[in-house]
C-alpha cells in the first residue's frame, strides 16, 4: 500500500475516532442556551474559556486524589504483575499451569456484583476513608489482567536468556531484576496505560470506599454530568479537563515505549 | 542504563508510597464525639447545587463550629449513586442524613429499621400543621413518619410554546387525552412532531400522567393501593390510549432536555415533564414564562397535582445526632424552604412560606398546591405511591411491553408483581 | 522446561503468593458470597439467610427479560469483538510501515480509552440520536450524506445491541491497535527479509510470516475484550438507562439489585455470568497452557 494512501486512510480513521471529541471540544466552548443537540456540530458563536473556568475548582480536588490514587496503583499493580508474569513464564514451579488460569479468572468479575463484601471487608479492614484501600483494591483486581500482559511477553523471549543467566549462578530475583525488567518496557508500557485508565476511570470504588476529602474526579465529574439537570457545555468541559492527565500519560509512555521497542529490537 | 531504571522505578515506588501516607484511613477515632455532619444528598447540579449551599450556609450560620461534609453525588434517585447510600446503609455505616423522595421509596428502608421515626420532632415543632396533611400523610407508614420534605415538584404538566399553537392553528393544549390524539392528526400533516417523548423514565413519566388523565384521580390512586384491577377494562383502555400516544409522538433515547428542546425549537408541539422544566426553559433557555413559553395541567388532569418531594431522614445509628437534627429542623422551617426553593426551582413544602420570593411559574405551582380544592396525587416514577421493589419490577415489565406491545402481559406482570412485593 | 529443585522454585511461589492470597479473598471469597446469597431469598436491606435452593436460578431461566439480556449480550459480544478487532488490526498495519507523526496516531486512537464514560455515554447519546427529517443530527448527518438513515432506536433488540457496540470498538481498539503494534514490532525483520529474499510479495510476507507469530497477540486480545464485553455496565448505562433492548445481563443485575433490593436475584445473574465465562474461557485456557508446554 502507498505511503499517501496509508497516510489517507489514517487521516479518515483519525477523523472518525475524533468526532466524539469534536462534538465535546464545541459544546465545551458553547455558552448553555447554545447548546443544542439538534445542532450539536455546529461551531460555538464565541471562544470562551469561562465553561473551563466554572468547572475547575469544582475538579482541582479530585484531580489530586485521582492522581494520589492512580499512579501508586498502577505502578505496584504493574510490578506486581511483572513479577507473576516472569514466574508463570519462565520460572516454573509445580503447579504453575494451575496458578495461571486460577489468577486470569480474577479478571472477570462485573464490579457490581462484589461491591457489598467489599465495602464490609474492607470496612472490617478498618480501610476505608483514605486513599489506601483504594489504591489496595484497585491493585488486586488489576493483578490478573497485568499478570496476563507480562506473561504473554515473556513467553514470548528465548528460554536461552533466562537458563543463560542461571549457568551464571543468578537466582530467581536476580533473574528478574537484571534480566527481565529491563527488557520488559514494552510490556510495562502497556500496563500502565491500562492500569492507569482503569484507576482514573473508576468511579463506583472511588466512590464507596473514600471519604468525601478523598474522592477522585470522576465523582466531580459524575456530578456535573449526572445531575437531574445537566449542563452540558460544562459536563464537556469538565469530561476534557478530567481526561488531560491520562492523556498524558499515553503521550509520555509512547515515547518511552517505542525507546524500549527500538532497544529491543537492535539486541536481535 | 539498566541501573538508573530500576533505581527510577524504586523511586518512583518509594515516593507513591510516602505521597500516599497522609490520605491514609484512620480508623474512624475522631467521628463519633467530633462536631460535624454528613449530609447525603443528590443535589449537585445547577440551582440545586446553590440551593444546597444557602442552606448549608444558613446552618453553618446557626451553628457555629460544625464541620459540613456536603457528601452530594449526582444521581441519587435509583442511579449510581444510590449504590453507595445502599452499601453503607447494609453496613450500618449510615450518614448523619440523607435525602429520600418522599413516599413509598423509604419503604424498603423503613423496614429493614435503617430510619429513625421522625415523629418526636413533629410534635416538638408543630410541624403537623404547618405542611398539608396529604403530604403528611405521604409521609407517614404505620403511623410513624420518618422524613422532613423540603420541596415539591409537580408531574403531570404540559410544555408548549403558545406561539407556535398559533402559528399551527391550535386554539388552545388539549385537555383530554382523545383532544390531543386529534390535534395530533392536524399536526402531523403539517410535519410537526405532536409530542416529544425521551428515554425510558421520561415514558414512564409520561405513562402516568396519561393513566392519570384517563383514569381519573380514585382509579388512578387505586392502581397504587390494589384497589383498582391492572387487568380491568379501563386501565386496558388506557394502555391502548398511552400505545396511540406513542405512536404519534417522536421518540427518542434523549435526555429530558434535549427531548423538550424539540418543543423550544418548534419541531415539536408538546412535552411532559415535571416542573424542573421551568428552571431550565427559563435559565438556560432565557424564556419567559407566559409569553415565550407556557404551561398547563397535563390533558385530564386539571385541578390535581401530582406531586413528588425531596426529603431527609434520620438514619438509625447517625454518628452525630444532635447535628443531624439541627439539619432537619433548618429544612423544615420557613426560612430554610425560602432559601432553597427558589434557587432550586421547586415549591416550599410548608404552607406558610413567603409567597413574594415566588414568580413566574412557582407563583401559579404555589397557588395550586396551596389552594384546597386542589387534589393530590402522587408520583408512581419519582417514588411517591409505589416501593422500590416494585417499581424496578414495574420497570421491567415497561421493558418488555415497549417490545412486544401487549398490553394484556404487562397489566398482568404489574399485577403479579405488585401482590409480590407489597 | 527442565526440572527445578524446590530451593529453585520456592522463592518463585513465594513471589506468586501474595497475589494468589489476595486473589483468593478478593475474587473467590467474593465469588462464594454471591454464589450463597443467590441460594437465599434476599430481598430489600435486611440480608436473609433463608435457604431456598435453586428457586432464584429457576425463576431466571423463565425469565423474559433475562433470555433477552442474554441474547443481547450475545450479539454485542460478537459485533464488538469483531469489530474492535478489525479496527485494532488495520490500524496496527497502517502504522506497522512507519508513518510520519507516528506517536501523534498513536495518541489519536489511543485516546478515546483515556475519557471516562460517564462522559462519553452523553456524547456518543447525541451521536446515536435518530430522529428523522428535519432533526436529523449526530451520525445520521454523515450517513445523511449517502442518503442512509439509522432508526435504531425502533428497531427490535439486535440493531438496537449493535448500535452499542459502536462506541464500546470506538472506546477500545486504540488498545487493540496497541498490542498488535507492539507484537509486529516484535517480529524480527531479519525473518520478513528472509521471506521476502525467498521471493514472497508484501501481502504473503504478512500471511506466513507475520500472521502466525501474532497468535499469541491475538488470543490475549480475544481475553481481553471477551471479558470487557461480558461485564460492559458502564457504557451502556450511559447512553441508554433502563432500556430494555440495549439491556445485558450485567445491567439486569445492578438494576435489579439496587433499584429493586433482590439482591437474591442479581447474586444469582452475577453466578450465571462467573460460570458462562468459565464455561468458555477455563477450557480456552487449559488448551493453550498445555500447548505452551509442549513446545
Amino acid at each position: 500500500m502507498s505511503r499517501t494512501l496509508r497516510h489517507l486512510a489514517l487521516f479518515a480513521l483519525a477523523c472518525f475516532f475524533l468526532m466524539p471529541v469534536y462534538v465535546m471540544l464545541v459544546t465545551a466552548f458553547k455558552s448553555p442556551g447554545e447548546v443544542d443537540v439538534a445542532h450539536m456540530w455546529a461551531l460555538p458563536r464565541s471562544l470562551s474559556l469561562d465553561t473551563f473556568a466554572v468547572v475547575w475548582p469544582k475538579l482541582r480536588g479530585g484531580m489530586v486524589n485521582s492522581v494520589l490514587l492512580a499512579v501508586p496503583a498502577s505502578l505496584i499493580s504493574s510490578f506486581l504483575g511483572a513479577a507473576n508474569g516472569f514466574v508463570l513464564a519462565k520460572w516454573r514451579f509445580p503447579g504453575a499451569d494451575v496458578v495461571f488460569p486460577v489468577m486470569l479468572f480474577g479478571m472477570f468479575i462485573p464490579y457490581q456484583a462484589i461491591i457489598i463484601p467489599l465495602f464490609q471487608t474492607m470496612s472490617d479492614l478498618k480501610l476505608v476513608g483514605g486513599l489506601d484501600g483504594l489504591i489496595l483494591v484497585h491493585v488486586v483486581y488489576g493483578l490478573p489482567i497485568t499478570t496476563l500482559i507480562f506473561r504473554n511477553y515473556f513467553l514470548g523471549l528465548p528460554d536461552e536468556l533466562v537458563e543463560s543467566a542461571e549457568i551464571d549462578g543468578a537466582g530467581m530475583l536476580r533473574t528478574f531484576f537484571r534480566i527481565a525488567l529491563p527488557i520488559a518496557a514494552p510490556a510495562f508500557a502497556v500496563s500502565m496505560i491500562w492500569q492507569f485508565t482503569s484507576a482514573w476511570n473508576d468511579f463506583l470504588f472511588g466512590l464507596i470506599l473514600t471519604r468525601t476529602e478523598f474522592w477522585p474526579v470522576t465523582v466531580g465529574l459524575n456530578n456535573i454530568a449526572g445531575a437531574q439537570t445537566v449542563p452540558f457545555n460544562q459536563a464537556m468541559a469538565a469530561a476534557l479537563l478530567a481526561s488531560l492527565p491520562t492523556l498524558l500519560v499515553y503521550l509520555l509512555l509512547g515515547r518511552f515505549f517505542m525507546r524500549g521497542l527500538m532497544a529491543g529490537a537492535l539486541k536481535g | 542504563m539498566q541501573l538508573s531504571r530500576r533505581k527510577l522505578l524504586g523511586a518512583a515506588l518509594g515516593a507513591s508510597a510516602v505521597a500516599v501516607l497522609p490520605a491514609c484511613s484512620n480508623s474512624g477515632g475522631d467521628t463519633k464525639t467530633a462536631k460535624k455532619i454528613e449530609v447525603y444528598s443528590w443535589w449537585s447540579g445547577p440551582g440545586e447545587g446553590e440551593g444546597l449551599e444557602a442552606l448549608i450556609a444558613e446552618f453553618k450560620k446557626n451553628n457555629a463550629g460544625v464541620e459540613f461534609v456536603n457528601a452530594a453525588v449526582a444521581g441519587g434517585s435509583g442511579t449510581q449513586a444510590k449504590q453507595a447510600l445502599t452499601t453503607r446503609l447494609l453496613a450500618n455505616d449510615p450518614p448523619d442524613s440523607y435525602q429520600l423522595h418522599a413516599g413509598l421509596e423509604a419503604a424498603t428502608d423503613i423496614k429493614a429499621g435503617k430510619l429513625e421515626d421522625l415523629t418526636y420532632l413533629y410534635t416538638q415543632n408543630g410541624w403537623t400543621t404547618k405542611f398539608p396533611k396529604g403530604l403528611i400523610d405521604k409521609l407517614t407508614i404505620d403511623g410513624k413518619t420518618y422524613a422532613v420534605p423540603v420541596n415539591i415538584h409537580r408531574s403531570n404538566l404540559l410544555w408548549y410554546r403558545p406561539a407556535k399553537l398559533a402559528e399551527w392553528g391550535i386554539t388552545a393544549p388539549p385537555k383530554t387525552w382523545s383532544e390531543f390524539l386529534t390535534q395530533a392528526v392536524a399536526l402531523k400533516a403539517k410535519g410537526i412532531v405532536p409530542l416529544s417523548v425521551g428515554q425510558t423514565w421520561t415514558q414512564l413519566h409520561l405513562l402516568e400522567n396519561v393513566l392519570l388523565g384517563e383514569l381519573g384521580v380514585p382509579k388512578y390512586n387505586g392502581l397504587w393501593t390494589g384497589q383498582t384491577d391492572w387487568k380491568s377494562a379501563e386501565v386496558t383502555a388506557a394502555l391502548e390510549t398511552f400505545k396511540k400516544i406513542l405512536a404519534v409522538a417522536v421518540v427518542s433515547t434523549d435526555d429530558w432536555q434535549p427531548t423538550i428542546d424539540k418543543v423550544v425549537a418548534g419541531s415539536a408541539a408538546y412535552n411532559v415533564m415535571g416542573d424542573w422544566a421551568a428552571g431550565y426553559l427559563q435559565g438556560a433557555k432565557a424564556l419567559k414564562y407566559k409569553t415565550d413559553y407556557d404551561v398547563v395541567a397535563a390533558p385530564g388532569s386539571t385541578g390535581v397535582y401530582n406531586f413528588l418531594a425531596d426529603s431527609f431522614t434520620l438514619p438509625k445509628g447517625a454518628p452525630h445526632r444532635a447535628q443531624a437534627e439541627a439539619w432537619l429542623k433548618l429544612c423544615a422551617s420557613a426560612e430554610g424552604q425560602d432559601l432553597f426553593n427558589p434557587k432550586k426551582g421547586s415549591v416550599p413544602a410548608r404552607l406558610d412560606s413567603d409567597k413574594s420570593k415566588y414568580t413566574d411559574y412557582l407563583a401559579w405551582a404555589l397557588a395550586e398546591w396551596q389552594n384546597t380544592t386542589t387534589i393530590v396525587v402522587g408520583s408512581f416514577t419519582h417514588g411517591v405511591v409505589a416501593n422500590n421493589a416494585w417499581k424496578s419490577e414495574i420497570e421491567k415489565a415497561y421493558g418488555v411491553f415497549v417490545q412486544d406491545k401487549n398490553t394484556a402481559t404487562f397489566a398482568d406482570a404489574v399485577a403479579k408483581a405488585y401482590a409480590a412485593n407489597k | 522446561m527442565r526440572k527445578r529443585k524446590f530451593r529453585s522454585w520456592g522463592p518463585a511461589l513465594l513471589l506468586v503468593a501474595p497475589s494468589l492470597v489476595l486473589l483468593g479473598i478478593f475474587v473467590y471469597g467474593f465469588i462464594g458470597w454471591n454464589a450463597k446469597v443467590s441460594l437465599t431469598d434476599w430481598k430489600g436491606l435486611t440480608p436473609s439467610d433463608t435457604y431456598v435452593g435453586l428457586a432464584n436460578y429457576r425463576e431466571l431461566f423463565a425469565d423474559q427479560t433475562f433470555r433477552n439480556d442474554t441474547r443481547n449480550l450475545l450479539v454485542f459480544t460478537v459485533v464488538f469483538i469483531g469489530g474492535a478487532l478489525l479496527m485494532g488490526i488495520l490500524l496496527a498495519l497502517l502504522l506497522d510501515k512507519g508513518a510520519r507523526g507516528e506517536s501523534v496516531w498513536r495518541g489519536v486512537f489511543l485516546f478515546p480509552m483515556a475519557i471516562s464514560f460517564i462522559a462519553t455515554g452523553i456524547v456518543w447519546r447525541w451521536l446515536l440520536n435518530s430522529d428523522p427529517g428535519a432533526g436529523t443530527t449526530g451520525l445520521n448527518t454523515v450517513l445523511d450524506w449517502f442518503g442512509l438513515h439509522s432508526d435504531w432506536h425502533k428497531s427490535p433488540s439486535a440493531g438496537a445491541i449493535t448500535a452499542i457496540a459502536l462506541p464500546a470498538g470506538w472506546a477500545l481498539s486504540g488498545y487493540v491497535m496497541a498490542l498488535f503494534l507492539a507484537g509486529l514490532r516484535g517480529i524480527p525483520e531479519e525473518l520478513r527479509e528472509a521471506a521476502r529474499v525467498d521471493g514472497a510479495s508484501e501481502r504473503q510476507v504478512y500471511w506466513s510470516v507475520v500472521r502466525p507469530m501474532l497468535t499469541p497477540v491475538l488470543m490475549s486480545a480475544l481475553v481481553i475484550l471477551a471479558h470487557i464485553s461480558l461485564k460492559t455496565f458502564d457504557l451502556i448505562y450511559a447512553i441508554a438507562p433502563l432500556d430494555a433492548r440495549t439491556e445485558t445481563p450485567a445491567l439486569y443485575m445492578w438494576l435489579t439489585s439496587f433499584r429493586g433490593g433482590f439482591f437474591a436475584r442479581g447474586a444469582a445473574i452475577a453466578t450465571l455470568l462467573f460460570l458462562a465465562i468459565a464455561v468458555v474461557v477455563v477450557p480456552y485456557i487449559w488448551y493453550t497452557s498445555r500447548k505452551e508446554r509442549t513446545r
